[in-house]
This record gives C-alpha cells, structure tokens and sequence, in this order.
C-alpha cells in the first residue's frame, strides 16, 4: 500500500506541536557568550573611528571586534549554487563587519559578553563617528549621473542590466490602428516575517568550527563561511535542525561567518549570535521593491503586437541574490502572454536601503502584480472581459521555452480558471457587481500566474540521498534538502516508503538535520524545487536499496531475483503472491547472518537537468468601504497545478501560507525607511503591518493534478507559486468594486485615501478649502 | 534577561507607597506589557521597578454607594470586557479594551498601565474621556480624585506624584446612566494593532427618542494626548436627531482635532476618517440608545 497521494500526518508533527522538536536556541549550550552586533546610524558612510572605551569596563563584556580590526576579504552570501566558472559566480562585496557602511543598520562592530545584558550596555557604550556621505534610496535616482555611488566597483550602482529583445519592437508599434496601454506598477520593499530570527550558534573543535544556523541551505553556508573567513571549507561544519521558516530569508548566508569570527576571537568557546526583530527586518533580507513600466500595444482583436518592459529592482546595499530576481521576473515578459514582439530591460540597483535577496516567489510576485493588473487595464480599455481575454492569449498548450526547454503540457490554466470560476460564482458575482453605488461596494478578481522550477539551466544542481536499512526492516533517510516547516521531510518518507516497497511511510525515519559533515550533499530549500529535485534522488536511490534488499533475499530463499518483489515490507515471490519472509526477519538476519552478514545501505546522486512550469490563478472576493478607504477579502481561492499531489493536506497548507503572505503583500505590509535619514521606521510587528488571522477570510486551496511528465513522481512546485498570484487578483476585484487601478502596493487605506481623492470617490470639502 | 538594576515586589498599597518614596527613581510595573518592551528596547535599561502586580485588592469591578462603578486599576482587560457590571451600564468600554493587542496582552495588560502610559492610541482612553472618568490616586496622604482630561499632562505624562499609584478608575454614575456609546477602533488591520484614530461617542437621548439631550465623543491619535471634541458636542444638545445634524455634528470635530502628519497616517487621512467615525460611532450609539438615525 503505497501513502503516496495520501493525507498522512507529517512525520514531525507531534513534536512540533508539543515542543519537542529542538531548534537552534534548544541546542545552544546555557553557558554560551553572547554576541550582538553595533549598526550603522547613517545610511551612507566611512566610519572614521570607534571609541570602545566605555564599554570595555562593563562587567561581563568578553570581546569587542570592530569593522577595523576584521580581515578585509570579501564574499558573496547569495544562496546559489557556487559556479567553477567566475562568470557565474555571485557578486562578492560583503565584509564581516564595514567601514563603509552602505545603509542604517549595517554592521561596524560586534560584542562578545556573559550575558544578554552586558551585551546590550556594550553595544549602547560603543560610539562610532561617521564620516557622513550623500545616500539615495530610489532606484531611479540612484541610476542617475552624480548620485552617491555605493561600491566602487560598480560607479553607475547598476549591479547588472539584462535585455529581452524578441523580434522588432520599434517597427511592430507602426502598425496602424492599435491601442497602446502604457503604465507603471510600483511594490514596495517586504519582509518575510518568519516566526524564528535568524540564530546562529559557533564553537570549535580542535581547529574545526561547528556552527548550528537557522538556515534553508547549510551546505551552501559550509562553503560561504569557509570564503568568508578565507579558510578551507572542509575546517567548516554546518549543522541545521528544525527551523521557524525561512521563506528565502534564510537561501542567504547571514551571520553565520560573523558568529564564526568571533568564535575564533575567544578561543572557541560556544558563541551564539541571535538576531533580534528589529534588526532581522532591516539587517537580514527584503524583498526586492521594483518599478515596472509596461507599454503593450495591442490590436482590436485583443492580440498583442508589441510589448515592453522596464523593470527596476531595488538591490538596497549589497547585492546578495542580486540580478537573478530582476532577471527572473522579466522572463514572464515574453512568456505568460507570448508576443512575437519584445522589448524588455530589467535593471538591478543598488540603494542605501536594507540589502533585497530571495523571497517566496523570487521576483514573480512582483512581476504578476505588474503583469496581472496590466493584463486586466489592456482588456478593461478593449472593453472585453478580462478572463475570456486571459483565456485567449495566455501561454498556449504545447508552448515550449528554447532556454530552459519547459513546456507547457497541459491545459492548466483554463482547468485552473474553471475551477476558480466554479468555486466563485465567478460570472454571476461579475455582472452583479457593475455599476454600484454606495460607500461600500463588492468587486471580484482574478489574476494568473506563471513559475518555473528548479534552477537547470543557469545551474547545474544535483541532489543525493542515502538509504541505510535497520536492523528492524524500517530505514533512515538523508538527503541535503531541507525541512524548512513545509514539510519535506514527510513528503520524502512518502516517497521513499513507495520506492523501496515498505508497508508505511512510518517506516522511514528521514533524518530531518542536515549536518555538513555526515549529510550527502544537496543544495537546500530555494526555488519550489525539493520534493522535485529528491523524486529523482529518492527513486535512484531507493531503487538500489531495494535491488540490494533483493539480492540478499535471493540468496537466502535461493529463489531467482526476477521472481521476487519488495512488498509492503515483505519479500514476496511475485509467481505465487506468496510472502517468503518478511523485511524485518530478512534485515536481522542480513545485520547478524553467520555466513553472510551485510550492512545493507545505498547511496546515489540524481544531475537535475529538467525544469517544470508550475501554473495557476488566483480569484478574490473584496468588499471595499470607500469612506474608510480600506478593502477587505470576503472570499478567496487558490488553483495550482503543481502535478500529483505526494500529500494533499501539506499541499493545502502550504497554499493558506501563500495566500495569507500575498493577502499581507495586497493590503498592508510595506517596511518603510525615513526620506531625511534612510532610517527605517517600521522594522517591528507592530509597525509593519503582516497580515493576522483575522485579516484573512477562509482560505480555498483547490489543485488541478497534471502528472508532470519529467518527475518519477509526477510531481512540481508549490512553494512558492501560492503567494504570487494574490495581490493582482485582489487589486482587480477593487478596480471591478470601484472603477479605480490601484497600482501601487499595498493597497492600504494611505494609498486608497489618495486613489479614492483623485478619482472623485472621497471629496473631502475642508480640503478644497486649504489647498 | 532584561537589565533591571532593582525589583521590589509591593505587599499592599501602603507598602507600594513606601516603596515610592524610598525609591523615587524607580518605575512602576503592573503587567508589564508596555514597561518590559520599553525596557527591551533599551529606554527604560538599568531602571529600578517597583511591582504592584500582586495587589489583588486592585483587580476587580465594583459599585460604590453613590453609584459610581469603580474599576480597579490592576483590572486586566479581558476582565473587564467580561465583567457584569461593565457589560451592564458601560459595555462600549468591554468592547473598546477588547480591541487592545491580542489575547495574551488583554490578559495581562491593565486599564491602570493603560492609563498611567499617557498615550494618546490607548484603547481606553477615548472611552474613558467620553464618559469623563476620573482617576483615583492613593498616595502618603491618602487618595486624590483628578478628573482624566486633567490627568493627561503631555504625550507621555499624567499626573502622578512621586508618593502615588494609581488605584482606580471611576465612572460616575451621571455619566453612564440612561447614556449608550459606541467606540471604533479604526487601525490598519484587524488584530494586534494600534489606533491610527479611536473615536468613541456616547449620547443620552430624550424619553420619546426623537432629541439628544447629551452627546459626547472623544477621540485617540487626534492629538498629542486623547481629547473631547466639545464644539462638535455642542451642535447636538438638544437637538432633534436627524442626519443633517448628525453631518453638521461629524463635520464639527475638525474645530476641535488636531491631527498631525507622520510616517504612520497623514494629517488628511485622519482628518477624513475622524469625521467619518464621528457620524458612524453616533449612528450606533443612537441605535443602541433606541432611536433612529
């Protein structure tokens, strides 16, 4: 009996749910110095001295290291596969600790101490003097001639430029008679807000360091604290337990090379660097805020001549993922709706603001904001319906990309908008809703989206598994992707139970931390891609297991091998049904056999050169109190097709945490940095406004079950495609309840109080009156 | 660990005026919900703290003789939204302290710290303002009545002295009998947040429900502390109830607000929505009252 497709209860459920499961914190020894680190008060800078003096006399203060004292090496943190070829290789242009500081909150010094207190005094008693410079926070301005330059490496602070250029633009717009639908899109800076800070935890072994991080990708981390410290990565021991999320933050390398530095500098001893809230907004990972200009030219039969795009990503101060965001988000350009004529600029650059990297969905829900609410305007000044025109001119069956080779097998997105439809009521609700009057009117919407997984060709990635059988006929299994809270691990048991022919999934204990030194190696939690990546590496691996299994039942029944399966923990003769012995008696037997005794293990390495598309929509229900400015979600769904489901329970679950990050991105969440002084101003949960439980209606998670044809398991991404069809399906149904485009996230009550005014909905006369 | 340099636990109210003046630089903390944050970020580090936490003759609602419901300071939140009395003659004030935080600060946050904070979002406050509750302060001296609008200095500062704690809340029974309110919180979303605006009204209507005899409406985040709007108070004394009047009454309170413009809402925002809330907390607090509007 195969629990694949099954909603079986995750294989670590009970111990998260009663406290049990450790995490970095629970493992961190009691007696551990602690490190807080001393931020930048100026966006931009040279600091030009740091008075230590003070804190120095402070009891319990161990070590004070400042950006002066560190080695001057820098690395690269992004949490990519390492190319042999320095072409690919990630943008190196952090330090430990800075002297020229790049935004408000950088790193100039660290504390080492007893305890928490003394730390903080510490830090409070260090004064730094800057040397202050002229900084910029928008893009746009930072692109211009004389804006304050960040590294000199880069003097225009345009990390990188990457062009689509797809027949020819400037003679396709001549055509006569077309519209032209030119507009710009704005989304603002997020954060990803998961539970756990960012934690690491160092000490050494002989001349070994062993480091316990928060981390989706601890043998990326192995190599990036080894280049940071400029030591052999193999002195470098990674280790990762359960962690509080991640959702990209954590596909970075953070503070580990800083908590190992100053390991190094007190002698080894246990050093744990916990990042606090405050600071994990602001000095960890944002999310890319971008500007996207797009121009379509279309014909009166809805098709598109001509397209362009312009898209400006905000890097803020280092680059860490850099480009590939911006990259990946004007791949949709020639893509989600084809056009044989386009023009796309993508611009990466970097601003005194709090460094942008990975974040679910990688530059896609940015670029689904821009693309689905353009795609509703274009059809909105056709006067045609905006999902018969979706229907028309999205990616067709059968497309395939000549880069990346995915195609488009199946029907996914009109089954995708049926079952939205369905669900909703959708054409009912959009008639009934025209033409309303009133302070509070409904409106519904709905918004597609396009993602692909895994990283081939850009990369060539490759994932291991290990199987070891015990002695109890149940088995252990490691691979190097990670259980980040989305539950991997169960998948994996799943998978592997099926493979290897074992009765339940409860008969795989998957091995849920990833150590350096004794896990094989994968490359972590990024890219939607693990329960993809690991059906290949399961299935090989799984597949030598049970060979090996085979052949030693073979011997020991002395029945031919062809004859003989490994059923539901059985080995059965395959002739007659008849069971021979079961896996138990055949695994102690194997473990203590006078005459033959074997550790019977496999390992194997899957190259991942297949890549899938994952589609889907998004349909929402608003009810928009015009008076209040302020919209609320009544109803919601979520379609994917992500192929066959391994657990449909998980698959649901991680589609509500999607839906709730893109119902936050929508409506409230916006990290804000002070015009005067680059400062940030909101970087704590009270102030930025994460979306709550009581933000959020039932959330609908439905899928359309295409196997993919490249996945043993027929299986493809789901992680991240749930949070980036939501904010442009929300903001049509507010464009459908109140005839405004909303084109700036979050569509909160500032942004709506300023549409509502200039579109005449909200005529405040005392307004009038001053201005 | 949070850098306190001392911790004195009060055993009765005497005791903690002791403690007051033997330690005059020492803060006070009930449940610590604002004190322990403050003291986490770094504004309150190295403080001494004085506890009156364990003063149970401080919790609880009563009714005094005269009338007047008295709220012990140290009263939790979500006591007071269940408490009979409150949903009995003041419910709109159980509804607005039901909107503070989330469940855990409700539990452990008092209308006592809510008050002793000065700030000018507390959920209380406005409703306290609008049924002019006075503040009952137990010092060396014994006790001290100071009616709230007086006991609000500045953003930050009430009228303490340095040998007092705050021992209850008073609602005079003028203010509450015959008399319905409503509060809204108008926030950016719909849990754990702070006021961008609270506006909370109460009116008292004739018998035959046609005229406000009385109406009063206070607001939080409408300046540096909570206030009255009494230009727009006196537009609806007596008159009869209508929506014109209701308009002209929401439209008033920008006589008497002073919002200003920051990074969390601009000044015209908040214009707007006071006016708005204004109309929409009277339409409510006439209904509840029976009447029409």
């Amino acid at each position: 009996m195969s629990d694949v497709g099954k909603s079986v209860i995750r294989v670590d459920a009970y111990d998260k749910a009663t406290g049990r499961a450790k995490y970095t914190d629970d493992l961190c020894e009691r007696n551990a110095l602690i490190a807080k680190v001393v931020r930048s008060t100026v966006a931009h800078g040279y600091v030009t001295s740091i008075d230590t003096s003070e804190a120095e006399k402070i009891p319990g203060v161990v070590k004070i290291v400042t950006c002066f004292d560190v080695p001057d090496i820098k690395f690269p943190t992004a949490g990519h596969p390492w190319s042999v070829e320095e072409a690919h290789q990630d943008v190196a242009d952090r330090r430990l600790l800075n002297r020229h500081v790049r935004y408000y909150g950088d790193d100039v010094a660290a504390v080492v101490a007893d305890n928490d207190v003394a730390a903080d005094q510490a830090v409070r008693a260090i004064k730094v003097t800057y040397d202050e410079k002229p900084f910029v926070l928008d893009p746009l301005e930072a692109m211009k001639p004389g804006a304050p330059v960040l590294h000199k490496e880069c003097p225009d602070n345009i990390l990188k430029h990457t062009t689509i250029r797809l027949g020819d633009y400037q003679n396709a717009i001549k055509e006569p008679g077309l519209l032209c639908v030119d507009k710009w899109y704005t989304i603002p800076t997020v954060q990803h807000c998961h539970i756990e800070n960012h934690i690491a935890v160092s000490h050494m072994e002989g001349d070994r360091i062993v480091i316990e991080s928060s981390t989706q990708i601890p043998h990326i981390v192995r190599r990036t604290v080894g280049q940071a410290l400029g030591i052999s990565w193999g002195r470098i021991r990674i280790i990762k337990p359960y962690i509080g999320g991640g959702f990209g933050n954590k596909q970075d390398t953070l503070y580990e090379p800083l908590c190992a530095y100053l390991c190094m500098q007190v002698g080894g001893r246990t050093v744990k660097l916990d990042i606090p809230r405050e600071d994990t907004f602001v000095s960890n990972r944002v999310r890319h805020a971008m500007k996207i200009h797009l121009v379509s030219w279309v014909r009166k039969d809805g098709t598109y001549a001509a397209r362009k795009m312009e898209l400006y990503s905000n890097q803020g101060g280092y680059a860490s993922h850099g480009h590939s965001i911006a990259a990946k988000a004007l791949g949709t350009l020639p893509q989600m709706y084809p056009c044989p004529n386009c023009e796309g600029d993508a611009y990466t650059v970097y601003t005194n603001q709090s460094a942008a990297g990975a974040m679910r969905g990688y530059g896609i829900p940015q670029a689904m904001f821009a693309m689905e609410s353009h795609t509703e305007d274009v059809a909105e000044r056709l006067g045609v319906d905006s999902l018969e025109f979706r229907r028309a001119h999205i990616m067709p069956v059968g497309y395939v990309d000549n880069f990346s080779k995915n195609c488009n097998y199946f029907d996914t997105y009109n089954q995708c908008f049926d079952k939205a439809v369905a669900y909703m009521d959708y054409y009912k609700k959009r008639e009934e809703y025209k033409n309303q009057t009133g302070p509070v009117r409904k409106g519904i919407g709905i918004a597609a989206f396009w993602y692909n997984t895994a990283v081939w060709p850009i990369a060539l990635e490759h994932s291991s598994c290990r199987m070891v059988l015990n002695q109890d006929g149940t088995i252990q299994v490691q691979v190097g992707e990670t259980e980040i809270g989305q539950g991997a691990d169960t998948a994996y048991a799943q998978m592997a139970a099926q493979v290897v022919g074992l009765k339940s999934y409860r008969d795989v204990h998957v091995v849920s931390t990833q150590d350096t030194d004794v896990t094989p190696f994968g490359l972590g939690a990024y890219a939607s891609r693990q329960t993809y990546v690991c059906s290949f590496s399961i299935t090989r691996t799984g597949g030598i297991l049970k060979k090996k299994i085979l052949d030693y039942a073979a011997e020991l029944t002395r029945q031919d091998i062809e004859n003989l399966d490994l059923i539901d923990s059985n080995i059965v003769r395959t002739t007659d049904g008849k069971v021979l012995k079961t896996l138990q008696e055949l695994a102690t037997e194997a473990f203590y056999s006078l005459t033959h005794s074997e550790h019977i293990t496999a390992e194997a390495t899957y190259q991942i050169k297949n890549n899938a598309y994952s589609f889907g929509c998004c349909c929402a229900e608003v009810e928009v109190d015009i008076p209040l400015c302020k919209a609320k979600v009544t109803k919601i769904i979520n379609v994917h097709d992500c192929g066959k489901l391994i657990n449909p329970a998980l698959a649901e679950a991680q589609v509500h945490g999607g839906m709730s990050m893109g119902i936050g991105f929508a409506l409230s969440e916006k990290l804000m940095f002070d015009p005067k002084t680059g400062r940030p101003l909101n970087n704590n949960l009270l102030d930025y406004k994460l979306s709550t439980f009581m933000d959020h209606p039932h959330l609908e998670a439905q899928f359309v079950e295409n196997p993919e044809p490249t996945s043993p398991f027929g299986t493809k991404a789901l992680g991240e495609p749930p949070a980036c069809p939501v904010a442009p399906a929300i903001r049509n149904a507010i464009l459908n309840a109140t005839g405004v485009e909303v084109d700036e996230l979050p569509m909160n009550p500032h942004i709506l109080f300023r549409r509502f005014t200039e579109e005449g909905l909200i005529n405040d006369p005392w307004r009038k009156e001053e201005s | 660990m949070f850098d306190m340099s001392a911790y004195y636990e009060a055993s009765s109210v005497e005791n903690a005026i002791q403690l007051r003046l033997e330690h005059p630089d020492a803060d006070i903390i009930a449940g610590g919900s604002d004190v322990l944050i403050q003291m986490r970020e770094g504004k309150r580090a190295g403080h001494k703290l004085i506890s009156i936490y364990m003063l149970d003759e401080l919790r609880g609602v009563s009714l005094d003789e005269d009338g007047t419901l008295r709220i012990g300071s140290l009263t939790s939140f979500s006591h007071i939204t269940q408490d009979p009395l409150i949903q009995k003659y003041i419910p709109v004030l159980g509804e607005a302290v039901d909107m503070v935080g989330g469940p855990q600060i409700r539990n452990i946050g008092t209308i006592g710290g809510n008050t002793c904070n000065g700030v000018t979002s507390a959920d209380s406050a406005s409703t306290l303002h609008a049924y002019e509750a006075v503040i009952e302060l137990t010092g060396a001296n014994g006790k001290r009545l100071v009616p709230i609008r007086d006991f609000y200095l500045k953003a930050g500062k009430v009228d303490i002295h340095a040998d007092e704690i705050e021992t209850a809340v008073l609602i005079p029974k003028e203010s509450y009998e015959r008399t319905f309110g409503y509060y809204f919180k108008y926030a950016m979303r719909e849990a754990l947040d702070i006021a961008t605006t609270g506006c909370s009204v109460n009116v008292r209507l004739s018998d035959d429900k046609k005229k406000f005899e009385r109406v009063r409406i206070a607001y939080g985040v409408a300046g540096p502390v909570p206030m009255r709007a009494p230009s727009a108070e006196a537009v609806l004394t007596g008159r009869e109830i209508s929506i014109e009047a209701a308009e002209e009454f929401s439209r008033a309170v920008l006589e008497d607000i002073n919002p200003r413009d920051s990074w969390r809402a601009s000044k015209a925002l908040r214009q707007h929505i006071a006016v708005e809330l204004a109309l929409r907390c009277l339409k409510e607090s006439v209904r509840r009252a029976g009447g029409e509007l």
